[in-house]
């Protein structure tokens, strides 16, 4: 075994958060989780556990009910736009607004203008493979290209924290390989943090650093995996042996963590 | 990609979708002249297409000025609809306040018969202002309704990522609702149209021989007194064409507008 390379520091950390909706569902109880500056985390569990309504507090489009979220590291605001960017579980664009203009739009609510910020869209649109669909409009992309433009948009700020949210659930599985691959690849490129909610084992262990198993209703972090197979990962990786062990792992984890809950 | 394959398959459909209005037309016209001429029945009852299309030419100064008259209120009124239509919508989205206050006022306007109301307005405001006004009155309702629907009902996501990007008020409503509203608006825009010239005609018909009006109305009102039957009928053809013509001129705007990105405009293979 190497030693241990040190620790790096976590940028941000949920203290005993808890949630509880209006209609007085309990969606997170007591969670804590801390997130470490480059890593890949994946938030894992099955539907309702909450895992969505965690990310959504970490981006502050919802308030803790319990708990707190804690930003460290720099001065820099949490909520300056700049720190967070998000991708949803739909590719969210606006229609009527050319793949540009869509990955614009982040950086028009800054007050950038168009022209000043072209050179960076133009980057961000060529890393994720669009280059050629600049001025095409959402309606004639496929679902797996109109995901590509939201990862475009969520980056084009280059935002310390990632956050996506199941945003791979409604593609077909080749179109899915292909997504996870240049999503490993632009990570390990730009060196962003990534929190990843997914309920799918195989993707989380092909992805994550990190595996975090959440219990449903109440969400609560149930068991964290850490994934130690060296990047890049590949098809060579997806195939291996030491693949099926974490994900027999995991999936055990998922299992467990569903007993302990409340069965589905 | 699509387009060419959906043009194909489109061309005897669109020619059909045009060809057979006409054709129908065309026999009706025919039926008219038939029903006339083989019962003799005199122009002060039910005068034959040919002399309503001749009485079109004869009588075109008149009838064109009329025409001019009726349309530019029309057009007014529309305008006027769609300003404070989408004005009143945009605030009432500011503020639920205000919408609280107002609404029930807006609906009450538009639940009332304008021909009910066309006769006060005459009493107070002259006479073009008060056809403007009932023109006004009737159109402006589904401009704000159908705005209100649009405004209301943006993606839920896209209004999440404004809030992470920070944007303010104002730049949620000129990047996100106002687009996302743009085809209910238009389509509020083409009911609009029509009932903008149906608020002005019924305006000219309440305002009668009372007023010194020379809108297309007028002129049915008037050649009804003297039984000029020949020229109602060009009156009302003018009238038909002009409502036509409204609702070409929007749904183009429409297309026009959406063709892009929006489902209504995009010509989807069977």
């Amino acid at each position: 075994m190497q030693p241990d390379p040190p620790k790096p520091p976590p940028i941000l950390a949920l203290r005993g958060v808890g949630k509880t909706f209006a209609n007085s569902v309990v969606a997170l109880d007591r969670l804590d989780l801390e997130v470490r500056e480059g890593e890949f985390v994946s938030l894992l569990g099955p539907s309702g556990c909450g895992k969505s309504t965690a990310l959504r507090l970490i981006a502050s489009l919802s308030e803790p009910s319990r708990g707190k979220v804690v930003w460290s590291g720099d001065a820099r605001e949490p909520r300056n736009s700049h720190a967070i960017g998000f991708v949803f579980q739909e590719p969210t664009l606006m229609p009527w607004a050319t793949v540009f203009a869509n990955v614009f739009l982040p950086l028009r609510l800054e007050g950038i203008d168009a022209r000043g910020a072209a050179p960076r869209i133009a980057r961000v649109i060529e890393r994720v493979g669009l280059a050629d669909f600049a001025k095409t409009y959402p309606r004639e992309l496929s679902g797996g290209m109109r995901m590509r433009v939201s990862l475009a948009r969520a980056l084009v700020t280059d935002p310390r924290l990632l956050l996506m949210d199941e945003p791979f659930a409604a593609l077909d599985e080749i179109t899915r390989f292909r997504l996870n691959d240049d999503l490993l690849a632009l990570w390990q490129a730009l060196g962003k943090t990534v929190v990843f909610v997914t309920h799918s084992v195989f993707e989380s262990v092909y992805l994550s650093n990190r595996i975090v198993v959440m219990t449903p209703r109440p969400g609560r972090v149930f068991a964290e995996i850490a994934i130690d197979a060296p990047y890049p990962r590949d098809e060579t990786f997806r195939t291996s042996a030491e693949y099926a062990g974490y994900c027999r792992k995991t999936s055990q984890a998922l299992a467990a963590a569903m007993a302990h809950g409340v069965p589905a | 990609m699509k387009g060419p394959l959906a043009t194909r398959i489109a061309r005897p459909e669109a020619l059909l979708r045009v060809a057979l209005p006409i054709v129908m037309l065309a026999l009706g016209v025919f039926a008219w002249h038939l029903v006339v001429a083989i019962n003799g029945i005199p122009p002060y009852v039910l005068p034959g297409p040919a002399l309503v299309a001749r009485t079109l030419v004869t009588d075109w100064p008149v009838l064109s000025a009329s025409l001019l008259v009726t349309l530019l209120t029309t057009l007014q009124g529309l305008a006027l609809a769609a300003a404070g239509g989408i004005t009143l919508a945009v605030l009432f989205n500011q503020s639920r306040l205000v919408e609280y206050s107002l609404y029930p006022y807006a609906v009450i306007l538009q639940v009332t018969p304008v021909v009910a109301i066309a006769p006060l307005l005459l009493i107070y405001l002259p006479q073009q202002a008060a056809v403007l006004a009932c023109a006004w009155i009737v159109a402006f309702f589904p401009v704000l309704a159908n705005t209100t629907l649009g405004l209301n009902s943006v993606d839920h996501n896209l209004v999440d990522l404004f809030r992470l990007y920070g944007a303010s008020r104002w730049q949620a409503l000129r990047h996100l609702k106002l687009p996302a509203a743009l085809p209910h608006m238009l389509g509020g825009l083409r009911i609009a149209g029509g009932l903008a010239l149906i608020g002005a005609v019924v305006a000219e018909i309440a305002a009668g021989s009372a007023g010194a009006g020379s809108g297309l109305a007028y002129r049915i009102a008037e050649s009804g007194y003297r039984l000029e039957i020949p020229r109602m009928f060009a009156a009302l053809v003018l009238l038909a064409m002009t409502g036509i013509i409204i609702y070409f001129a929007m749904s183009l705007v429409s297309h026009l507008a959406l063709r892009h990105w929006h489902e209504s405009a995009i010509a989807r293979e069977p």
